[in-house]
């Protein structure tokens, strides 16, 4: 599957890995529900790590969707909710 | 319940479909998408541009808040040569407040800087997937039916608004931190023009130097002698230095003017 780290591109990492990312990005949606800032922070840094270590990055002039799209390592959860709930925040 | 970057995935993947949704001719759609591409890089561009200036800006600032601290400190030995503790306290305090600023203003640089290579690296990407997608969209139209040519379509657009979404953000976001900074930075230029950098006495900015002027008329012929005496006592004569004053200016080794350049406040 291929995954977007907003900011640095496209990774592809093989779909066994979804499991263990999953796990994760549920965690990172609690915290970012119950407004824990650093927790969030911890994940989102945890979840980036994996994926940078666990994929192979896209050429740049690959144009293929991503599966998964993860926020920038400098994402706030205010960030964050602002693109979950409007996406007339993101440019088109 | 899905994730957050399942859901990111999700709402971009629609806002790229709705895009093609609206299209007569989806064929259409691809010429209309590669005009927004090329405005979005040109947008990158400048959004570049515009970080390297402020960052040069800040640069220009910090090499005169350094040359302001170091005529500081070279004011609190002299006023501490001649005896003036209270002089040389009140310079070397305004020092510490400056320092504050530069140390202040290193950090800020140091967050342009990085904006400034995520950007580039970003208008690398978008460049090479705009390239992509212009031959792609070429072969597309001379190729298909306006029928057959759906979901090919799709496929190209969606990679390529994907990360026009993405790229739009960071430009956003660099927008905003040069704003900012922007607004400090025209601060720190007001400070700089009047001189007064967290002026605790309330005097006037040259204060400390006009005292020291006054003192030293005379006085350096004392540390002479001092000096001479120093000597032949058997001491190499490293430790006392002479002091030129009276005019002005007292460094001897900064020769240069004491012009700030003014930058325009926008």
């Amino acid at each position: 599957m291929i995954v977007r780290i907003m900011g640095e591109g496209q990774v592809k990492l093989a779909d066994s890995h979804f499991a263990e990312l999953n796990k994760l990005d549920d965690e990172l949606l609690e915290e970012m529900e119950s407004g824990d800032e650093p927790g969030f922070r911890r994940t989102l840094h945890a979840l980036l790590d994996k994926v940078r270590e666990l994929g192979t990055p896209l050429p740049d002039d690959a144009l293929e969707p991503s599966e998964l799209i993860l926020p920038s390592p400098d994402a706030t959860i205010a960030e964050v909710r602002d693109m979950l709930t409007d996406d007339g925040l993101i440019p088109g | 319940m899905s994730g957050v970057m399942k859901r990111m995935g999700m709402i971009f993947r629609a806002k790229a479909n709705k895009a093609l949704d609206r299209a007569e001719d989806p064929r259409e759609t691809l010429d209309y998408s590669y005009q927004k591409q090329l405005e979005l890089l040109q947008k990158v561009r400048r959004g570049v541009a515009d970080v390297a200036t402020s960052r040069k800006r800040l640069e220009l600032q910090l090499t005169q808040l350094q040359k302001q601290s170091s005529t500081l400190e070279d004011q609190g030995r002299k006023a501490l040569a001649l005896g003036r503790e209270d002089l040389a306290r009140e310079a070397l305090s305004r020092r510490a407040a400056l320092q504050q600023q530069v140390t202040d203003l290193e950090t800020q640089h140091q967050t342009l800087q990085g904006e400034e290579e995520k950007l580039t690296l970003a208008a690398q990407r978008l460049q090479a997937k705009v390239d992509a997608f212009r031959t792609k969209k070429e072969t597309i139209k001379a190729t298909y039916t306006a029928a057959q040519a759906q979901t090919r379509i799709g496929e190209a657009f969606s990679g390529i608004s994907e990360e026009m979404g993405d790229v739009g953000m960071a430009i956003q976001r660099a927008e905003d931190k040069t704003a900012q900074l922007q607004a400090r930075a025209g601060a720190i230029d007001e400070l700089l023009a009047s001189g007064a950098l967290d002026d605790s006495s309330g005097l006037a900015k040259d204060d400390i130097q006009s005292e020291l002027d006054r003192l030293s008329g005379g006085t350096d012929v004392e540390l002479e002698l001092q000096r001479m005496k120093a000597e032949l006592a058997g001491g190499s004569g490293g430790g006392q230095q002479a002091i030129e004053g009276g005019q002005g200016q007292s460094q001897p080794h900064s020769q240069q003017p004491q012009d700030t350049p003014r930058f325009d406040k926008q």
